[in-house]
């Protein structure tokens, strides 16, 4: 539903815009090629996600994500002091941790809301400090390789299309980091 | 800093890797590329609607409109005002960003700091509002206390040093 609404009004908003600026043989032309532009975007990074996604398969077969998981178990028995004395629900924060340094989604999504459903049912209704920690861990992104943006970059001819990696990190680090920290004070008086 | 060994080593790093732990490495990349054609064919009918609902927008003069209004804000923060636009639809959709983002770095050039500031802020933020639907729905959370600003206050500067990283790193 939020998606039709933010379409709609997209559309809508160039439609009246076209009127009032009298720009509206170029939004008729823009409205015929903009999804050619999708074909070409989708064709451009087809490869990166398509190398990438093997590349994760494989360290998915060979068992480096359950690795990285339990190396995450430390670290995130300090994030989640409460949440963490339960073994099955460290384990789904540390499988969705994991899968998302390295971009996984798509496995990402199932373990966080095993998480926070196993969570749930120790505060039903009411967000408890571990939630919050795992939702501001989701919406800030913590993916050590952005590989879409890469390969967007790449299909567009940029002269090193990972080059935007120490700043896409530090970026992430100092935006986590507040997003911690904030979470933190914020919990004493709400 | 030359970064060009980062691809080459995840894949031989890889590759090694799960040679010692006697994976199928070949079979493993080929059902993982077959993986990521599932994923391009999940977003691409998105990519058509939202591109399109874009270059409307751009073509009809709205957009650079709207860039004005917002532009003392942003450069306030120090973020280019031509990404406005991204920063506002970041948290909401995820296709619909890299649909944005991409226009932007096309538009501008990909190694110009608009460019750049595009690539870096998509790279480093995530869908919050949408993670949060689905979260919280899942869970039957109705008193989400602080996590939705928590939430906001990571996003807004995740977006500020996206910009003052892209700057630092723009020669």
């Amino acid at each position: 539903m939020t998606m039709s609404l933010i379409w709609l009004f997209i559309v809508l908003s160039a439609f009246l815009a076209g009127l009032i600026n009298g720009s509206m043989p170029a939004v008729a032309e823009a409205a015929m090629t903009g999804a050619g532009s999708a074909v070409q975007l989708c064709l451009g990074i087809a490869g990166p996600i398509c190398l990438w996604s093997g590349i994760l398969e494989v360290l998915k077969a060979s068992g480096a994500l359950d690795m990285l998981a339990k190396l995450l178990g430390p670290i995130n028995r300090l994030l989640f002091p409460a949440a963490s004395l339960d073994r099955e629900t460290l384990q789904a924060i540390s499988a969705n941790m994991s899968a998302n340094l390295l971009g996984l989604g798509n496995a990402a999504t199932p373990a966080g809301i095993k998480a926070v459903e196993r969570m749930a049912s120790k505060s039903p209704g009411i967000a408890s400090n571990d939630m919050c920690t795992l939702i501001v861990l989701n919406t800030a992104s913590i993916q050590l390789i952005p590989v879409t943006v890469a390969g967007i970059r790449a299909s567009l001819g940029a002269s090193a299309p990972f080059d935007i990696l120490p700043a896409v990190l530090l970026t992430s680090l100092v935006s986590v980091s507040s997003g911690l920290l904030a979470a933190k004070i914020m919990r004493h008086f709400w | 800093m030359d970064l060009s060994i980062v691809v080459p080593l995840t894949l031989a790093g890889a590759g090694l890797f799960g040679l010692c732990r006697k994976t199928d490495i070949y079979t493993a990349l080929c059902t993982g590329s077959g993986e990521g054609v599932k994923v391009l064919l999940r977003i691409f009918p998105a990519l058509v609607a939202l591109l399109t609902a874009v270059h409307m927008l751009r073509a009809s003069g709205l957009l650079d409109q709207l860039v004005s209004v917002f532009s003392p804000l942003f450069h306030m923060v120090g973020i280019p005002p031509e990404t406005a636009i991204l920063v506002f639809i970041r948290p909401l959709s995820g296709s619909a960003a890299l649909a944005i983002g991409a226009e932007l770095m096309a538009q501008y050039g990909v190694d110009s700091l608009i460019g750049r500031t595009a690539a870096i802020m998509l790279g480093s933020t995530e869908t919050t509002f949408y993670t949060i639907s689905v979260y919280f729905g899942a869970a039957k959370i109705k008193k989400t206390r602080y996590a939705i600003p928590a939430a906001i206050i990571a996003d807004l500067v995740g977006f500020i040093m996206a910009a003052l990283f892209a700057r630092l790193t723009y020669a």
